[in-house]
């Protein structure tokens, strides 16, 4: 035992405990739940369990694929969004199917209280709302966490998803408060214990703007914002028909000189320049100082102004957030068009929080150092509510599956973009607060939206898919490939297509044709050629899609699955996670400090360490060549 | 790899020659055979001395030594800069490794600087084109390249293509940005002029191998017009430096002839000198068909005896790359019709006398001419590593896929695809990645952010 905090009394041993309510600890908790676990949630305040304190949407470039993945492996977080969304679009549908993006925006509320009400009902998952002070370890395994009242919690894997309130400070103007977000109260003891258990440590920060009174806005002054017609639920699992509703619209205004003036009259007193916050910021979320002072240039910023519920007037002004005083954030936000007469209901502010450094992570999301140890989220060094989800998701399962002895679940960058997120955590290393992006994806023709049912469900039978919906996906799966084959044997003759394809204003054609042909042509999609395709099966609109996509596309895909194989070979080099990477002559000095910290799993991960160059990988290469060799001949 | 490693490092057969030695033992090894007043040998300095074994001086050298990682090849590394003759640079050699040094493989050194990190691959390769470097000319582009002059001439490739990237990934990430309107066209109209660039790096590639490997030249001509006597005379130029390659079945197969700065490979020179009547015996398909793989045909006409144009035609020069029409004899009185050989293979005709050696400067002339359009442009730098063209090359296929795929109406993120292809190409001659470029690129570029 290696603890310093007293506890009073030993709670009832449970398998799993997740550290925090946010959307990490909720998808861990519903997973190792699920998963036949018995599992505790200790959240600060059982009110803000889900809650998102930032920006008032789920989804986006990226994000939408990673809460469609989430989905596809039996996360909650696409079905909460579906149950409580306000407005949703399909993003990007003019720039190639693999990066089109869902995202709708949240009845924050209405979030919340589902996500809680889903929690509740989950057998085996406990509620309780207290804050962990210490953790305990018993021979270098997780043993049990004690809560700030003395209760010693034993259990058999832990979950840490403390998200921005370890350590939290917020910062605003000359005013700072040791707080959470949104005043919550800050986790502050746990510090103490992760140090003690030499968990190396970064201070990131990350900011929000002010929440004004719908009331006092004049939305004529700017252009409002629809949602789509026809919209597409981010569960696989849930039909468009059945989540219809009416939807809201978010509007759009600008920033003007006049702003930027204010702004620029008023750095002497902005906490980021003056140099009161030390966490390292983002660039993806930048404050509207940060951007005035980098982008000089710029007259003019947009300014999205969101609602947060239905059952508040509150509205997000995404676009500005902001640590300058109260005084100068009044009237800033009134210089632009529409805000003129704006009542602010919450100011914007910083906040620092403490996290740690992902690379000490393995790809399961747990300390290489401390079995039983896992950890996800916004404590892991993202930003971002799915980011966190996702990590949640997978850290919960591996708690689980560790409890129950089975083998972890990890997904690699080739099969999802959870997996390129995680390997850019625990692999690379970040220096900020990271975010998703779709460039970050280098095989992200294959990983798209649309299919990452076919991606990931069979993967995750056994974890929180059930035998039934795997087999849903098995046979979706062969009703796409049937119909492409079908699609590559049936000829059309000239007779039979012309005047469907000179009502395409598509080329005629002078023998017969193989509809797969056609259908690759840029004009022609695969609905288009019903009417020339008799013998075409009546098949869901998934899975006309997917064929669709899988043939127009073939080449393009093609490609990429050839480069996936390549990464594929380097994964399967597997390396000796106790290997020392001292003996490997000819390493340069930073590669072998990067490789004996990381002890990467494989080749590929190796080769993607910040700090490894090729030359260092062929060396390793030459090295375990030889070390093989030498197995061999002792063999 | 811990192992000291010895060689040649610059080419026998000049004055001096340098013998190198790299790695842990360089300095003890070096101990045992160098004999000189200095004691405590400090790095970067140059000492005088002898070499010696067992008593018995060998040579009289100067000694540098640069200890690790000051030195090329990050390791500890000795030069012994002896007298150049070939005798004395194998005692040397033989000696060294009787004390615990072996023979490095070829470019071995220069692996062991790329693998110490101390060089990067292009540069690692340039190192190896000027070990194997065989003209002046040849050595420059070398030198060039090892300057860093190809990674320059890429740079701005590369920074145009991730411009792009930056651009298009911006316009798929933040869609909703003012700035994420693009245009298919402005790529397309950018992508053409990035490929033109790199179009020009491979123009200058062709050259660069002609540079590097020499012309490769056949001489034809119907028997008795004075091919062997041509050849004779173009080794005369320069006899040190004719190769002699040792053949199977022939003693000589090949040779290389230095006309000024330009290397000419004759091919089957054996076939030539051992009788005129290689047309005759083995035909004019033959002739024709070494002709094609030739860069340049040397077509040697008999000016004092008239030809008709029927003849002319019936050498085939239609497939051949580069043709220049050698009339010989031009001591004897001109029969030969120049206006129809004007007609047919414009201005690159030459007269000579190969007998006399007269016109051979001017054959050279009009060689340099036709494949450098009269001077060497080494200066604009030159791709010479097959490699490296072989990149460029791919690279600029990719963007041509781009291309069609803009004309064919396809996504922004599908040409995104070629056009990262093109830049993942390009950086694996700068070892730049793209990956680690990129998000950079785009938060410098565009101000976002929720």
């Amino acid at each position: 035992m290696m603890a310093t905090q007293q506890f009073l009394y030993t709670a009832q041993p449970v398998d799993v405990i997740i550290i925090g309510g946010g959307h990490a600890g909720c998808e861990a908790a519903l997973a190792a739940a699920r998963m036949g676990c018995t599992t505790v949630l200790f959240a600060i305040n059982l009110d803000s369990i889900a809650m998102m304190p930032c920006n008032p949407n789920i989804g986006g470039t990226s994000k939408g694929h990673l809460v469609r993945e989430i989905d596809a492996l039996g996360g909650e977080m696409g079905k909460n969004i579906d149950k409580t969304y306000l407005q949703s679009r399909m993003l990007n549908t003019g720039k190639g199917p693999a990066v089109h993006s869902l995202r709708a925006q949240a009845d924050k509320v209405q979030y919340s209280i589902e996500m809680k009400k889903t929690l509740e009902a989950a057998p085996g998952l406990q509620l309780i709302q207290a804050e962990v002070v210490d953790i305990h370890i018993t021979d270098g395994v997780i043993a049990g966490v004690v809560t700030r009242s003395g209760a010693l919690y034993p259990c058999k894997a832990l979950v840490m998803a403390t998200g921005t309130y370890l350590n939290g400070r917020c910062t605003w103007g000359e005013v700072s408060v040791n707080s959470g977000p949104g005043g919550l109260a800050a986790a502050v003891d746990l510090k103490a214990a992760l140090d003690r258990l030499g968990i190396s440590m970064y201070r990131f920060k990350t900011g929000t703007p002010a929440r004004i009174d719908a009331a006092s806005v004049d939305f004529s002054k700017m252009s409002e914002q629809k949602g789509d017609e026809d919209i597409i639920p981010f569960s696989f699992e849930n039909h468009a028909a059945d989540i219809a509703r009416p939807q809201v619209s978010c509007y759009l205004t600008h920033t003007n000189e006049t702003t930027h003036g204010i702004i620029r009259a008023n750095l002497h007193r902005s906490p980021m320049f003056s140099g009161d916050i030390e966490g390292v910021a983002t660039r993806y979320c930048p404050s509207i100082e940060d951007k005035v002072v980098r982008f000089a240039d710029k007259t003019s910023h947009q300014v999205f102004v969101e609602p947060e519920g239905e059952n508040t007037s509150e509205l997000y002004i995404s676009g500005m957030s902001t640590s300058l005083p109260e005084d100068v954030q009044i009237a800033m936000y009134r210089s632009v068009p529409g805000l003129e007469n704006s009542r602010i209901t919450r100011f914007g502010y910083a906040i620092e929080y403490d996290c740690i450094d992902a690379t000490q992570l393995s790809a399961a999301l747990e300390f290489k150092a401390i079995p039983g140890f896992f950890s996800a989220g916004q404590f892991n060094g993202t930003s971002g509510y799915e980011e966190a989800a996702a990590q949640g998701l997978i850290a919960g399962i591996n708690a689980a599956s560790r409890v129950l002895g089975k083998a972890q679940l990890t997904i690699d960058r080739s099969e999802g973009y959870i997996g390129v997120l995680i390997d850019d955590l625990v692999t690379k290393g970040i220096g900020e607060p990271y975010r998703m992006m779709t460039s970050r994806a280098e095989y992200r023709l294959i990983l798209r939206q649309d299919n990452a049912d076919l991606r990931l469900t069979e993967k995750g039978l056994g974890y929180l898919i059930n035998q039934d919906r795997h087999d849903r996906v098995v046979e979706k799966k062969r009703r796409i490939n049937e119909e492409i084959t079908r699609l590559g044997k049936v000829i059309v003759s000239p007779d039979a297509a012309n005047t469907l394809l000179r009502q395409l204003s598509s080329a005629e054609i002078a023998s017969g044709v193989r509809l797969a042909e056609l259908i690759k042509r840029p004009e022609i999609t695969y609905a288009a050629l019903e009417p020339i395709d008799p013998d075409r099966p009546p098949l869901p609109e998934d899975v006309r899609e997917q064929v669709n996509i899988s043939i127009k596309y073939e080449g393009y895909i093609k490609r990429q699955m050839f480069h996936v194989e390549q990464f594929k070979k380097l994964e399967s080099r597997k390396l000796p996670t106790d290997m020392d990477y001292e003996q490997v002559a000819n390493l340069r000095l930073e590669a072998r400090q990067k490789l004996n910290a990381i002890k990467p799993e494989n080749i590929g991960q190796a080769s993607r360490i910040t700090g490894v160059n090729p030359a260092d990988v062929s060396n390793l290469l030459v090295f375990m060549e030889r070390r093989g060799m030498r197995e061999r001949t002792a063999d | 790899m811990d192992d000291t490693i010895t060689g040649i490092s610059a080419l026998v057969g000049g004055p001096i020659s340098i013998v190198r030695i790299s790695g842990p033992d360089s300095l003890a090894i070096l101990g045992k055979v160098f004999v000189t007043k200095n004691t405590g040998l400090k790095s970067h300095r140059i000492y005088y001395g002898w070499i010696s074994d067992g008593g018995e001086k060998i040579d009289e050298v100067l000694v540098s030594v640069m200890l690790a990682p000051k030195s090329f090849t990050r390791e500890d590394v000795v030069e012994i800069n002896c007298h150049g003759g070939s005798v004395v640079v194998q005692k040397i050699l033989m000696l060294l490794i009787e004390h615990g040094a072996r023979l490095a493989e070829p470019g071995e050194f220069t692996r062991r600087a790329f693998l110490n990190g101390r060089i990067d691959l292009s540069r690692a390769e340039a190192v190896m084109d000027v070990i194997n470097a065989r003209s002046e000319l040849s050595h420059r582009a070398a030198v060039e390249q090892l300057q860093g002059r190809l990674a320059g001439l890429l740079d701005e490739s590369c920074d145009g293509l991730l411009a792009l990237l930056a651009r298009i990934e911006m316009a798929i990430d933040y869609p909703e940005h003012e700035e994420a309107d693009i245009w298919a066209q402005d790529i397309k109209i950018q992508l053409e002029e990035i490929t033109k660039d790199l179009d020009g790096l491979l123009v200058t590639a062709e050259q660069g191998r002609i540079i590097r490997d020499g012309i490769k030249t056949a001489i034809i001509g119907q028997p008795n017009v004075g091919k062997s006597s041509l050849l004779n005379a173009l080794a005369q130029e320069d006899r040190a430096i004719v190769t002699h390659i040792p053949g199977t079945t022939r003693d000589v197969l090949r040779e290389t002839i230095k006309i000024g700065d330009i290397f000419l490979e004759i091919a089957d020179t054996a076939g030539l000198r051992d009788t005129e009547d290689i047309v005759e015996s083995q035909g004019v398909e033959r002739s024709i068909k070494e002709g094609r793989q030739a860069d340049l045909v040397l077509l040697v006409l008999d000016g004092s005896v008239a030809i008709s144009r029927d003849e002319i035609t019936a050498l085939g020069h239609g497939d051949w790359r580069n043709t220049l029409v050698v009339i010989n004899k031009s001591d004897l009185p001109l029969a030969i019709d120049k206006a129809v050989l004007t007609e047919i293979f414009g201005d690159c005709i030459v007269e000579i006398s190969a007998k006399n050696h007269v016109g051979i400067d001017l054959l050279g002339k009009k060689i340099k001419e036709m494949f450098f359009a009269g001077q060497m442009e080494y200066g604009r730098g030159i791709v010479t590593n097959t490699r490296h063209i072989a990149l460029i090359a791919a690279a600029k296929e990719a963007l041509t896929n781009a291309v069609e795929a803009i004309d064919s109406g396809m996504f922004i993120d599908f040409i995104a695809i070629d056009i990262q292809a093109a830049y993942a190409y390009l950086g694996e001659i700068t070892g730049i990645v793209v990956e680690d470029e990129l998000i950079d690129r785009i938060f410098s570029e565009f101000c976002l952010g929720k």
